[in-house]
C-alpha cells in the first residue's frame, strides 16, 4: 500500500487543477447568495425581524439545513481532525459525545425560548431577560458576553479558510498581496451578500455546503481506510502515535481513548460544550428564525445526523496518521492543515478542490449567520437600549447591517494581523464565557426564584474565574499562557473542563445570594411574560394578535396584557 | 374532539392533567437517558469488543448518534400528544 502514495508538499506550489475547481463552486456559491433575496421573498428587507431572522418562517428542512450549517462549522472540520491527529481521543473524539447531547438538551429549552420570543418579538437571549427581570445590568451582561464569545468565532472562520488557502498554495508565503488577497476576496463577498440578503443568504448557501460535505465526508471515509490497509490498521497506527513518548513534553503523545485520569475531562468537557452551544447568539438566531415551535423539536431528533458525519470526520485525523502525514515535515508544524494536506495528498487534484470548497463554503455559512447574530445582539440590546432608546426599526435594521460589516472586518484584521494562536485562544475563553450566560437565560425559562442581582454576581464571578483558571493553563509544547481548556477541579482531583467548573460556581453564588436578597425582600423586577407565552405556538390566535400589537406600537419590551 | 358534551369542564386536578404530568415525565426521563449514558465514561472506555476494526470506545459512541436520534424523537412525539390533549380540553 505504502507504494501507492505519492510524494507529499504542504506548502510547495499551486494546485491548479484544485484551485480551479474551489474558484468555479466558490464562485456558484456567491451567485446564489445574491439571489437569496427572492428566496421565501419578502415585501422589503429593512426590518431586523425580515433581514435577521428571515421573516421567521423557515420550515423543517430549511432549519435543518441552516442549523446543521451553523453549528458545524468549518473551524469544526479543520480543528477536530486536527487535535485528534495530534493529541488525540480526549481532546478530539469528545466533539461526538457533545453533539449527542446537545440535542436532549436543545429539546428541552428551545421550545420555551421560540415561544415566549415569538409573542413578544425577542430575537436575542438578552430581550429575553430584559422583558423577564426588568433588569438592564443583567441584559446588558448578556447581550455583552454573546458578543464578545462570536467574535473570535468568525475570526476562526476566517483561519478555516487559510488552512484550505495554503494547502492550495495561495497564501503561507509570497508578498502580502499573494498570500492575504485570497482571503480579502473571499471575505468582501461574503460581507456584500449578507449585507444584501440578511439570513436567507446562508440558509441558500447551506443547502451547497451540507451537499458538498456530506459528499466528501462519504467518499474520504470509503475511500481513504481502504488505501491505508483498513479500519483496524488506522486504530493501530493511531494507538502507536498516541503511546509514543513526546521528544518535547516527555509524557506520552496523546490518549487514544479516555482513561481513568481523563474521565472527568471527557465528560466534562462534552456537557460544558453542549450546555454552552446554544447560547451563542448564532444558535438562538438560527432556531429563532424557524416558524413553529415543533420546527425545533423535530430538529432535534434529525440533527444528531451530523454528529455522526462530525465522528467519521474527527477519525480522518487518525487515517492521516496511517497515511503517513507527519506533523513537521509535511504540515510545517501546523496541525490545523492536517485534513486539506490529507485531502490534497490522497485524492485526485480536482475532487481535492470539491473538498476545499466544501471546507470554505463551509467557513461562509457560519460565519455569516454570527455576524448577522452579533450585529442584531448589538443593535438592540446595547444601541437601542443604551445608545439611541428612540430608534426606529429601520434605524435599528441599518445598525445591524453596519454591525455586521465592522464583525467582520474586525475579525479579518485579527486574523491576519496577529498570530493564529490568539483567535485559538480567544475561542476558548469565548467558550468558557458564553456558558457563563446559561444560568441566567435558561433557569429563567422555568422560574424566577432566582433574583436577578444574584444571576449577575454569578455570572461576574464565574467570569473572572474562568478567564484567571484558562490564563494560567500553560501549553506543554509552546510554554505560553491559555494552553488549553483543562484544568484541576478543586475537590475532586481530577483535570476538567474549566467552563463546567465555573458553571458550578456561578449557579452556587446565583443561589446563596439569591437565598439573601429574598430573605431581606430586595425587588425582582416586574415581569413581563406570562405562564402561558411559554408554550405558545404559530397558528395559536394569541400569538398572531400579539405579533401584530407589537408591530403596531413599535415596543418588543411592552407587556402584552397592557398592548391588548 | 367533543368529550365536552357530557362532562363538564374538567378542574385543574383532573386525570387529563395527571396524565400531562405522566407524559411530561416520560418525555423526560427519555431525554435524560443519552446524556447520562454519554456521561457515564468508564463504562464504555474500553477495547473490546472490537466492531468491523472499531474499538469498542469508538463505536459505541457512533451507536448512540442514533439511540439518542430515537429517543429525542420519542420524546417529541409523547409531548405533542400531551400538549393536545391539554388543547382539547
Amino acid at each position: 500500500m505504502r507504494a501507492l502514495l505519492l510524494p507529499l508538499s504542504a506548502t510547495s506550489g499551486v494546485n491548479g487543477t484544485a484551485l480551479t475547481v474551489l474558484i468555479v463552486l466558490f464562485l456558484l456559491v456567491t451567485v446564489a447568495g445574491f439571489l437569496a433575496t427572492r428566496f421565501k421573498r419578502a415585501e422589503s428587507l429593512d426590518s431586523l425581524e425580515e433581514w435577521g431572522l428571515g421573516g421567521r418562517k423557515f420550515g423543517t428542512v430549511v432549519t435543518w439545513f441552516l442549523l446543521g450549517g451553523d453549528l458545524y462549522t468549518a473551524y469544526t472540520f479543520v480543528a477536530v481532525p486536527a487535535a485528534m491527529f495530534a493529541t488525540g481521543a480526549v481532546a478530539g473524539f469528545f466533539a461526538v459525545p457533545y453533539t449527542i447531547i446537545l440535542y436532549p438538551i436543545v429539546f428541552v429549552f428551545m421550545a420555551r425560548l421560540w415561544s415566549v420570543s415569538h409573542r413578544h418579538g425577542y430575537i436575542t437571549t438578552s430581550d429575553f431577560i430584559r422583558g423577564r427581570y426588568d433588569s438592564r445590568p443583567l441584559s446588558l451582561a448578556v447581550a455583552v458576553t454573546g458578543f464578545l464569545a462570536t467574535m473570535p468565532y468568525i475570526a476562526l472562520q476566517l483561519v478555516g479558510i487559510q488552512a484550505v488557502l495554503t494547502v492550495a498554495g495561495l497564501g503561507g508565503s509570497g508578498s502580502w498581496l499573494t498570500k492575504d488577497l485570497p482571503l480579502l476576496i473571499a471575505f468582501a463577498v461574503l460581507a456584500a451578500y449578507t449585507y444584501t440578503s440578511g439570513l436567507r443568504a446562508p440558509a441558500v448557501i447551506a443547502f451547497v455546503k451540507d451537499i458538498l460535505i456530506y459528499l466528501v465526508i462519504i467518499v474520504a471515509v470509503i475511500y481513504l481506510p481502504h488505501h491505508v490497509g483498513g479500519w483496524s490498521h488506522v486504530f493501530s497506527a493511531a494507538k502507536a502515535k498516541m503511546d509514543a513518548t513526546s521528544a518535547t513534553t516527555g509524557k506520552p503523545t496523546g490518549t487514544f481513548m479516555s482513561v481513568s485520569t481523563t474521565h472527568w475531562a471527557y465528560a466534562t468537557l462534552a456537557l460544558g460544550s453542549a450546555m454552552a452551544l446554544f447560547m451563542y447568539p448564532h444558535s438562538v438566531t438560527a432556531s429563532l428564525s424557524s416558524k413553529s415551535r415543533n420546527t425545533i423539536r423535530r430538529n432535534a431528533a434529525i440533527l444528531p445526523a451530523y454528529s455522526f458525519l462530525l465522528g467519521l470526520l474527527a477519525l480522518l485525523g487518525w487515517v492521516a496518521i496511517a497515511y503517513g502525514i507527519d506533523l513537521k515535515k509535511d504540515l510545517g508544524g501546523n496541525a490545523q492543515l492536517v485534513i486539506p494536506q490529507l485531502f490534497e495528498s490522497a485524492f485526485p487534484a480536482w475532487f481535492a478542490g470539491v473538498a476545499f470548497a466544501a471546507i470554505a463554503i463551509g467557513a461562509l455559512v457560519p460565519a455569516a449567520i454570527m455576524s448577522i447574530a452579533a450585529a442584531n445582539t448589538f443593535s438592540r440590546n446595547i444601541y437601542k437600549e443604551w445608545l439611541k432608546p428612540d430608534a426606529t426599526p429601520q434605524q435599528e435594521a441599518k445598525v445591524s447591517k453596519i454591525m455586521s460589516l465592522v464583525v467582520k472586518a474586525f475579525a479579518l484584521v485579527f486574523v491576519l494581523t496577529m498570530d493564529k494562536q490568539n483567535a485559538i485562544n480567544f475561542q476558548l475563553l469565548g467558550g468558557i464565557w458564553i456558558l457563563q450566560i446559561f444560568p441566567a437565560v435558561v433557569f429563567s425559562l422555568y422560574t424566577r426564584w432566582f433574583h436577578r442581582w444574584a444571576l449577575l454576581a454569578g455570572w461576574a464571578v464565574a467570569m473572572v474565574y474562568g478567564t484567571v483558571e484558562a490564563y494560567k493553563v500553560i501549553s506543554p509544547t509552546t510554554g505560553g499562557h491559555f494552553g488549553g481548556s483543562l484544568a484541576l477541579i478543586p475537590g475532586i482531583g481530577q483535570m476538567g473542563y474549566i467552563a463546567m467548573t465555573a458553571f458550578v460556581l456561578n449557579v452556587a453564588v446565583a443561589v446563596v445570594l439569591t437565598l439573601v436578597l429574598n430573605a431581606v425582600k430586595v425587588s425582582n423586577g416586574a415581569d413581563a411574560t406570562s405562564p402561558g407565552d411559554y408554550h405558545a405556538d404559530a397558528g395559536d390566535p394569541r400569538v398572531d394578535a400579539d405579533v401584530r400589537s407589537h408591530a403596531a406600537a413599535q415596543d418588543p419590551f411592552a407587556d402584552p396584557e397592557a398592548l391588548a | 374532539m367533543t368529550l365536552g358534551n357530557q362532562d363538564p369542564p374538567t378542574p385543574p386536578e383532573s386525570p387529563q392533567s395527571n396524565g400531562r404530568t405522566v407524559r411530561l415525565v416520560v418525555a423526560g426521563i427519555l431525554l435524560a437517558i443519552p446524556v447520562v449514558a454519554l456521561m457515564a465514561v468508564p463504562t464504555y472506555s474500553k477495547t473490546d469488543p472490537t466492531l468491523w476494526g472499531f474499538p469498542f470506545f469508538f463505536w459505541y459512541q457512533f451507536l448512540w448518534v442514533f439511540l439518542c436520534a430515537g429517543f429525542t424523537y420519542g420524546a417529541y412525539r409523547v409531548t405533542l400528544s400531551a400538549g393536545r390533549k391539554e388543547r382539547d380540553r
